[in-house]
């Protein structure tokens, strides 16, 4: 891959999605440039900032009014802006798979989870029932999931959010990609579910180099889980920054989200973001903080 | 300025039966700004929601402004208190103007002067009079909350029940909604009764708080103990913990409390 190391998983060049809207064209990503290797990297920005539209646009899930133009996105040897359908369907879900917020709205409601997880397996590997529960269960152990041999057995109302949210992770997981993106994925649980499922995540990067990017609105939380985060604002990338220094940020954009932030310490009113017109200028492909 | 005692709300009967809380007690001054901390299922916005009369299968003892509380209300009892909703794209009708939603608890509360009323809300929560006409879609949702808090302000109550008002907002908008209701407070002298899983929101806009778990007080203390990391209680310690962000040391130590 050019310019880039041996580590690189995953290479995104210029990247755009614009939608037709009634209103006229929305751009919601903006000329986006990052590399991925096998490390946990954190895109935060607040609604409408574009990072859910970068995760999705990677694997053509933008939806049909929606239009992906980029120099290139890089993974293997491939291009994936300028891939087949037929050759995209063999990346998706078996090399790069996806998790999104609500595990009650990505799960089948009317098949039990054993059963959806394994048909995901045998998908993407041909391998036959027995093998696949095999792995299922397997695969359910290593998501800390108790009584596994009882859980399979459940529908997905059955089951808690943190549950379902480690169903959708082993479902996921079990082809073995390379690249996981996940929007969101601990959003909507309590605090100490959420450290349960990050510390999952967190095994399969350290474990089997798995490159993760973890979307949030979450500022905090990506400072202290991920390796390097972007900040992204109106669809594009204003820094990249180290997680650990997210807290130095120099851009007044980041600056600005961080003091806004209720602490435990400060009983002070907050600071309230005021937005620089600037910010939306475009900072140009490969703009400060992106490429690296 | 409110008393709960032995509070009990049960969804269900026999083997099937819920206990969402069972049996809490707190008192909340006038003036003073208390919060709710708990997980999801943990019973904290049952107990806004019983306290509000939105639920009549409850038990024990609530007492409100010196008026006890029974199974009903009376329309009187809504002028000392309102309340604030989560979800501020479904709490607004969406076929009313904000002239209407405004106007609503006026002609129920039978309070005449109606249009110097809403400007003035509207006012109050920093909204021009260019949104009276306004519908609730043409609104952001920070825009929103402030429509609901100026709906639940507008007939002037002492108390106001604040259940999550923002946790489906941006933490930029989150911001401006923390300081008016924390302005609105000053103003007002409003006794507030916040509920929130959010430990920052609460120690920014509350003086005590109960943390609550499996429906029931695990714990009560000043902010002041919570900012200096002093729980007692280890359930507490263990949230406050999980709430600084990822630590692979306590992800791997955690404790299941019922």
């Amino acid at each position: 891959m050019s310019g880039a190391g041996d580590d690189t998983l995953l290479d995104v060049k210029n990247l755009s999605v614009r939608f037709q809207t009634t209103k006229g064209p929305v751009e919601a990503v903006r000329g986006v440039s990052f590399t991925l290797g096998r490390e946990r990297l954190g895109i935060v920005g607040e609604s409408g900032s574009g990072k859910s539209q970068t995760g999705r646009a990677i694997l053509g899930l933008t939806a049909k009014n929606g239009r992906i133009s980029a120099d290139h996105v890089r993974f293997d040897g491939m291009d994936l802006a300028r891939t087949t359908d037929q050759a995209m369907r063999k990346v998706r879900g078996a090399r790069i798979s996806m998790i999104m917020q609500d595990p009650r709205y990505s799960l089948n409601p009317v098949i039990r989870v054993g059963e959806q997880i394994a048909e995901a397996y045998r998908v993407h590997t041909g391998a036959n029932r027995s093998e696949a529960r095999r792995r299922t269960i397997e695969m359910l152990n290593r998501v800390r999931i108790r009584e596994v041999e009882k859980v399979v057995n459940l529908y997905p109302h059955e089951v808690s959010g943190g549950m379902g949210q480690r169903i959708m992770i082993a479902m996921m997981l079990i082809p073995d990609p390379d690249i996981l993106i996940a929007d969101e994925p601990t959003s909507a649980l309590d605090v100490t579910v959420q450290l349960q499922v990050l510390a999952i995540l967190d095994d399969m990067v350290r474990e089997r180099g798995m490159g993760l990017i973890f979307i949030s609105h979450d500022l905090n939380l990506v400072a202290s889980f991920c390796d390097r985060v972007l900040v992204m604002y109106g669809g594009q990338i204003m820094e990249t920054l180290d997680a650990g220094k997210l807290h130095e940020a120099e851009h007044p954009y980041t600056r600005g989200l961080l003091n806004c932030l209720p602490t435990l310490n400060d009983a002070r009113d907050l600071a309230v973001l005021e937005r620089d017109p600037a910010w939306l200028e475009p900072v140009g492909a490969g703009g400060p903080g992106g490429g690296q | 300025m409110i008393e709960v005692g032995d509070l009990t709300v049960t969804f269900g009967t026999g083997a099937r039966a819920v206990r969402a809380v069972r049996g809490i007690s707190f008192t909340v001054a006038e003036g003073e700004s208390f919060g709710l901390v708990g997980e999801s299922g943990s019973g904290k916005s049952t107990v806004l929601r019983a306290m509000a009369g939105l639920n009549r299968d409850w038990g024990g003892r609530m007492t409100v402004a010196g008026q006890p509380l029974g199974k009903t209300r009376a329309r009187a009892f809504y002028r000392s208190l309102q309340m604030v909703f989560q979800d501020p794209f479904g709490s607004l009708h969406p076929r009313h103007t904000i002239n209407d939603i405004l106007g609503e608890p006026l002609k129920i509360h039978v309070i005449g002067d109606s249009e110097t009323r809403i400007l003035n809300a509207l006012d109050e929560v920093g909204l021009g009079p260019e949104y009276r006409f306004r519908f609730p879609h043409q609104l952001s949702g920070g825009q929103r909350q402030r429509i609901a808090i100026a709906r639940a302000l507008i007939i002037n109550p002492p108390i106001m029940l604040l259940d999550e008002p923002t946790s489906a907002l941006d933490v930029s908008v989150q911001a401006e909604i923390l300081n008016l209701l924390r302005r609105l407070r000053n103003e007002h002298r409003l006794t507030y009764i916040l509920v929130s899983h959010d430990l920052s929101v609460v120690a920014h806009m509350c003086d005590r708080l109960a943390i609550m778990n499996a429906g029931r007080v695990v714990e009560q203390l000043s902010v002041e103990r919570l900012r200096a990391h002093e729980p007692d209680h280890p359930y507490t310690k263990q949230l406050l913990r999980a709430s600084l962000g990822y630590d692979r040391a306590a992800a791997e130590n955690l404790e299941w409390f019922d």
